[in-house]
Order: structure tokens, then sequence, then C-alpha cells
């Protein structure tokens, strides 16, 4: 495991535009914390975002995952590359011809998804940590580790997503088309959902099925944090609106999406073998 | 004699077309093999089968034992098939590195090996930086990382100019000379003549002939002869029970043996006839010409 995850390494840090983007991808995760520094200052109106709730525990979990699987997209350039590099330079074919049998080139690539993953949560849990620390209301330590499942939805998010490039990449070959296969894909799901519930079934049955899809069950796992702070919902409330949504992460949920990164993972397999080099 | 690759019946086919139809040798230690035929006979695809980057349509093959998987025995294996791939942006050594590590084998061998191909002064320039020919030189010291048991060539000259064939050719006897056992494939035969003890020709997929470079050209050669009254010549040779045929170009007449006969024998029996040779000359013909043969009787079938 440690020899595959050394090659992976010499493969990816010695190549300049992806060095770049991994290292953007983690100041950009870092940036969160420049959110704090968000303040408006007009006359009598102090308007200070941190002060608003939005670092305090357990909510900073919620809301920081979800504002960081934003940037997951940095990282995905770099994996769906990684992958269609390896047809563009034909190395995969010397790679097989050295003695890396199908499984272990595989099983290279998943292993640096799950890094990626596991340091992007790991990023995310210092940052929160010290952000809470300074801004948050309530720092008991039970509070504060409450609701952690929010960092294993972020963990299995990324998994399942950075899959999904991974699968991609060996399915198109090419970083560029990968990519804007990704793009369409995630139209497509929108297209499916919309074409299902005008014409085939109910709205309601419709928004199921699209909750099988891959994007979208990735999407689930962390729902918007937006209306659950107090600010909203009493805004809300004034207004009349009842915002009666369902934060929580479900079992069921994590299910779906290791389904479905075990499915890449079997599929971008089976491609290799399939294929003559 | 120990048995480094067998394989058996092997077909392939890419729809409708079959690239290699029911293929059977073995390689054995210490051999240097020639994979001979002309371009699209199946070479490539069989390598490319071997080295597990191709998938069979049916037949088997073995390495080693073959208690073994392929994976794990092309570890022992050294090849370099068409076209050098290597990382664009790394260096010589971190390429070399990249396969040690996948080899599983120690960084050690990494400055001997890129001497003996005269890269070590361009060890840390990136690959993109590189010739054709020292790109192929580094495909060579990369299958040599691991002191193969097997080193596999697929057309290593191809492309190069005479300068980096002639240095290629050099890196293979010397590496031959120290007894590894070589696959050659190729489709310029005076290489293969001058590297190769055995060979296997393959035509559109199909084996024509496998065994050593010696007994494919077990004929007993020819003279080339010319005398003053050429008619008479022409007459004795025909009446003569060791020559096949006479064939004349150029006013040199060309006697095909079927029994052995040499040089000095050949002269006196012309002599005792009172015919005077201006010219004799006895040659074996070229594995090039008997390729041909081969491959042109294949045609006549």
């Amino acid at each position: 495991m440690k020899r595959l995850l050394h090659i992976e390494c010499i493969k990816l840090w010695n190549n300049r535009s992806s060095r770049v983007l991994i290292i953007s991808y983690f100041v950009l995760l870092t940036s969160i914390a420049l959110i704090a520094a968000i303040k408006f200052d007009i006359g009598p109106i102090q308007f200070h975002l941190a002060e608003q709730g939005i670092f305090n525990f357990p909510y900073i979990w919620h809301f920081n995952t979800f504002v960081a699987a934003i940037f997951k997209l940095f990282l995905a350039i770099v994996i769906v590359s990684m992958m269609s590099n390896e047809y563009t330079n034909k190395t995969i074919k010397q790679n097989l011809i050295d003695g890396l049998s199908k499984k272990e080139f595989i099983a290279s690539k998943f292993l640096t998804v799950l890094v990626f993953a596991g340091i992007s949560t790991l990023f995310v849990f210092v940052v929160s940590l010290i952000l809470g620390g300074i801004y948050s209301d309530y720092t008991e330590l039970s509070i504060v580790f409450s609701d952690m499942e929010f960092l294993l939805a972020f963990f299995v998010k990324l998994v399942g997503f950075f899959s999904f490039c991974l699968f991609l990449g060996i399915l198109v070959k090419r970083s560029a088309f990968a990519l804007g296969f990704l793009i369409i894909w995630s139209i497509l799901e929108q297209v499916i959902f919309g074409v299902l519930g005008w014409k085939f079934v109910s709205w309601e049955t419709a928004k199921t099925i699209k909750s099988f899809l891959p994007l979208e069950s990735m999407a689930n796992l962390i729902k918007e944090p937006f209306t659950r702070l107090n600010a909203v919902q009493s805004v809300a409330n004034q207004i009349g609106e009842k915002l009666d949504l369902n934060y929580q992460v479900h079992w069921y949920e994590f299910l779906l999406v290791a389904a479905w990164t075990a499915l890449f993972l079997y599929g971008s397999l089976a491609l290799l073998k399939k294929r003559d080099l | 004699m120990e048995t480094i690759l067998t394989v058996n019946h092997l077909t392939k086919k890419f729809g409708p077309l079959v690239a290699v139809k029911d293929l059977s040798f073995t390689i054995e230690k210490g051999n240097v093999y020639g994979l001979l035929g002309p371009n699209g006979s199946g070479k490539s695809t069989t390598l490319g089968i071997v080295l597990n980057v191709v998938n069979k349509t049916s037949g088997s093959f073995s390495w080693f034992d073959g208690n073994t998987s392929t994976h794990q025995a092309l570890k022992k294996v050294g090849a370099i098939i068409e076209r050098p791939n290597f990382y664009p942006y790394l260096s010589a050594r971190q390429n070399l590195r990249l396969v040690c590590r996948i080899k599983e084998v120690p960084y050690g061998q990494i400055e001997e090996k890129l001497r003996l191909v005269g890269l070590w002064d361009r060890r840390d320039s990136k690959f993109r930086t590189f010739s054709l020919g020292m790109k192929q030189r580094l495909a060579i010291a990369s299958a040599l990382l691991n002191d193969p048991e097997i080193l596999i060539l697929d057309e290593p000259t191809n492309g190069l100019d005479p300068q980096g064939i002639h240095q290629i050719r050099e890196l293979i006897k010397k590496i031959a000379s120290e007894g590894t056992t070589i696959l050659l494939a190729s489709h310029l035969l005076d290489e293969v003549e001058k590297v190769c003890s055995h060979v296997v020709i393959l035509r559109k997929g199909v084996n024509l002939y496998s065994g050593t470079v010696d007994g494919m050209l077990a004929s007993h050669g020819f003279f080339e002869l010319r005398a003053e009254n050429q008619q008479a010549l022409r007459e004795f040779l025909e009446n003569l029970p060791a020559v096949s045929r006479v064939e004349e170009e150029n006013g040199l007449l060309t006697a095909y043996l079927k029994d052995p006969m040499d040089a000095v024998t050949m002269n006196r029996l012309c002599y005792e006839n009172q015919i005077v040779l201006s010219h004799v000359v006895r040659r074996k013909e070229s594995l090039e010409q008997q390729f041909l043969t081969i491959t042109n009787h294949q045609d006549a079938q």
C-alpha cells in the first residue's frame, strides 16, 4: 500500500500543474476562516458575519463542511488529469509492462483519492475547531464534538465524487473531455429530474428518483445549512413562512454514496481489463 | 534447459481481423530470439498479449514455471514496446525511480544503467527534452533496472538515425554477450541475423517457422560462376547431380546446390570438363532471402 502511494506521489508531486492545483485547493480550504473577517460598518448598523452564529458549535461542522465541499472541483481537475494523462502519455501501458497489475493500478489511484479526502477532512476539522474556539458561544466539550457525522459525510462525499472523476478519466481518456462530461452529467441529472416530473411521474417520485443519481446523492449527504441559521429562521417566521427542513445525515444516504463509489471503482477496473492498450 | 516463456495456441481477433492465429513457441533461457515478420504480421500484438496489455481471444501463455501471476512475472522481465513511454515532466532519474518502485527493486542500479546507455550526464533533464535516440536508450536502461531474466525489444531501432541505430545495436550485442535472454521483434532482417540465434517467423498472424537461425539457413548455399564459354558451363551445371537449378543474371550463372560441395571440387570438375572459370564464389543464402522464400512459399499455397 505504501509502495502504491509512493508511486502515485512521484507522479503527482513532480507535475507542476497538479502541484499548483493541490496547493491552491488546500489554501482555499483554509480560507474559509476568512469568512470571519466579513464585517460591515454602516453608521449605527454593525454587521459582523462571524457574530451571527455561523461559527457556533455544532452548527459550524455543518456550515464548514458544506462550504468546503464547493472547492472539491479543484481536486477533481487533478484527479481526472492524473488518470487521463496516463492514457495520453501511454504510461499506463508501460506501468503494466513493468509489472503493476491492473488492480494495483486502480488501487494506487483510489488510495490517492482516500488520502486527498482524508487530508481535506482533517483540514476542515482543524480550521473549524480553531474558528469555533474563537467565535462560538458554546464551548462545552459535549457540544463541540456533537454532530460530528457531518465530517464523516464530508469524507464520504469527497471519496464518492473523486471516484466518479477517476471513472470518467478512464472512460473518456482525455482530461478536458472528461471534465466536460462531468459538467454535462450534472446538468443531465437535472434534465432527467425535469423530464420525469413533467411527463412521466409525479414531482414527488421524480425527486426520489433524482436522489438516487450519483451527483445528487452526494449533494444530499450535506444539505444546505443556511436555512438552519437562527437569523434566517427568524426572518422566515416574520414573513409567515415555516421552514421545516431535515438537516440530518441519514445512514441510507451514506450507503447510497458508498454503493456508487464501489460501482465506479468496479467500472474502472472492468474498463481497464476489457480494453486493449 | 530452463523455459522462460511458453505460448500455446494463442489467438487474437480484432473484430473480423485475425491478428495472431494459433501461435505456439517457447523461449529458453540464454538464447537470443528474433521475432520476424513484415509490418502488421502480429508481432506487437503477440508481445502485447504476453505483456498483459492486450487481451487474448483464446489460447494460453505462461511465464517461467507457470506458477507466478503475469504481473509478478513481469517484474523479472524488461520490455520496451514501440515508443518509449515515460512521464514527460519527470527527469530521467525520477522516471527510473518510479520504475524501481513498480518493479520493487532498490534505487541502487539507476546510476549503473544510466551510465551503460550513456545518459548519466543527462540524468536530471526532463524526459520531454530528450531526442528519440535518447528516449529509446532511457527505455533500455529502464528495462535493465531489475537485471531481467529476459529483455523484450519491439523494433528498438525504429525511427532512429544511423548513429542511433548503431548505438542501440551495440547495446543489444553487449547485453546479449552478458548472457541475458533477448526477444527481439523486428522487420529488419539483417538486424536479427546479426544478433539472434533463434527465430520465430510470423506472417499474417501465422507461425511460419520457429527454430534456430542456422537450421533455417540449412540449405547448402549456391555458386556464382562465370566462364569464357557460358553456354557450355550452363549445360555442364544442369547435368551435375549436386545442382538443383541454374539461373543467369548479369552474365553470372547461379547454381543452387542440393548436396554439399565446396569451391575446390566445383573448380576441379569444371576444369576436367574443359571449362575454364573466370569467376567462382560460393555463398550461403542470407536470412533475407530465406525469409522471402518462406513467406512467398506461404503465398503460393
